[in-house]
């Protein structure tokens, strides 16, 4: 079962949160602290790694939770909290990356690397996270 | 050389009009150059009718283009002189041509006789537009009413359009209505012309 969603820009600032369960509440300043240090520990591993052409970390497992990691070729990064084991979050993401490239990208009242305040967004991914959840 | 390559003839050598490729525009690069003409006028304007004034602008050109194009291409030169006749070919083949469909209905205004009102609950230019809060009323299918007046204009029926957003229940987000006030010679041209 996913938990929540946050969207990170290539510089580090969390330009999207969502919660969609009560049990992982975090206040606002708790969200934007966490999204700059995945940004940082992301780019840390990816230096880190003793091979070559590593691209950072994907999957962060943890005893209570999964965090799910989805990196664009721009420098987006979209992650997920999840309960552990969950499935399809993955392919979860990229659909979110989907929807953010269609109602936030081609959407002329935004700007890029801006906090994301899209209604249309929001609707899709409402509808997404219901579709991911019942499946 | 690829496999497709020897089917199909070259590129030069295909018809531009197959029924195939007449509606092949992808909506991605329409909606980012729509976005991009948006995000243009909006850095030469001051408030939100200018900007409305200003994507109906463009619209019109595309409009008059159209029934020039239109009308040789699916009417066979035929001119349309009532009302209710351009009406129907603005809600069935303008918007086929343009957005892939018809539109949803078109009604006649409850309060006045001269008001007609063409509806789209899934207008293509809004398709991927969330207006902020703070502009408030606008509503780029602006664009599709400068468009609907440019056709209007150009055969004869002067008219004024403009483009409002409707919430109905039942919907998850509002309607694109587009209100045309046709002038009063309009009106008067059609009544003398009888049924």
């Amino acid at each position: 079962m996913l938990l929540s969603l946050y969207i990170v820009n290539k510089s580090g600032g969390l330009i999207y949160h969502r919660d969609f369960s009560s049990l992982a509440k975090l206040d606002t300043n708790d969200t934007l602290r966490l999204g700059s240090i995945w940004h940082s520990l992301h780019a840390i591993s990816s230096q880190l790694s003793p091979v070559p052409g590593c691209k950072g970390i994907e999957l962060l497992q943890a005893e209570t939770f999964d965090l799910h990691n989805f990196q664009t070729p721009t420098g987006i990064k979209f992650f997920a909290v999840a309960e552990c084991n969950s499935q399809g979050v993955d392919r979860f993401l990229k659909r979110v990356y989907g929807l953010y490239a269609d109602y936030v990208l081609k959407n002329p009242f935004y700007e890029l690397d801006m906090p994301i305040r899209c209604e249309l967004f929001d609707l899709q991914l409402t509808s997404e996270v219901t579709l991911t959840m019942n499946a | 050389m690829s496999q497709r390559g020897s089917v199909l003839p070259p590129l030069v050598d295909r018809h531009i009009l197959t029924s195939k490729t007449r509606n092949d525009v992808g909506v991605g690069a329409f909606a980012f150059l729509f976005s991009e003409i948006v995000q243009y006028s909006q850095t030469r304007v001051s408030n939100v009718s200018e900007l409305e004034r200003k994507l109906a602008d463009v619209g019109f050109d595309v409009g008059v283009r159209m029934l020039e194009l239109l009308v040789h291409r699916e009417k066979a030169g035929k001119r349309e002189n009532r009302i209710l006749g351009i009406l129907s070919f603005l809600h069935t083949n303008v918007w086929k041509n343009l957005f892939g469909k018809t539109a949803d209905s078109l009604e006649r205004g409850t309060s006045a006789d001269d008001e007609y009102m063409i509806s789209d609950h899934d207008l293509l230019v809004n398709r991927f537009i969330s207006v902020p809060r703070d502009m408030g009323h606008l509503n780029c299918g602006a664009f599709a009413a400068g468009i609907v007046e440019g056709v209007l204009k150009s055969s004869g029926f002067p008219a004024r359009v403009t483009a409002h957003s409707v919430t109905s229940e039942g919907l998850s987000r509002p309607k694109t209505t587009i209100l045309i006030k046709f002038s009063p010679e309009v009106i008067e041209r059609d009544e003398r012309l009888g049924s």
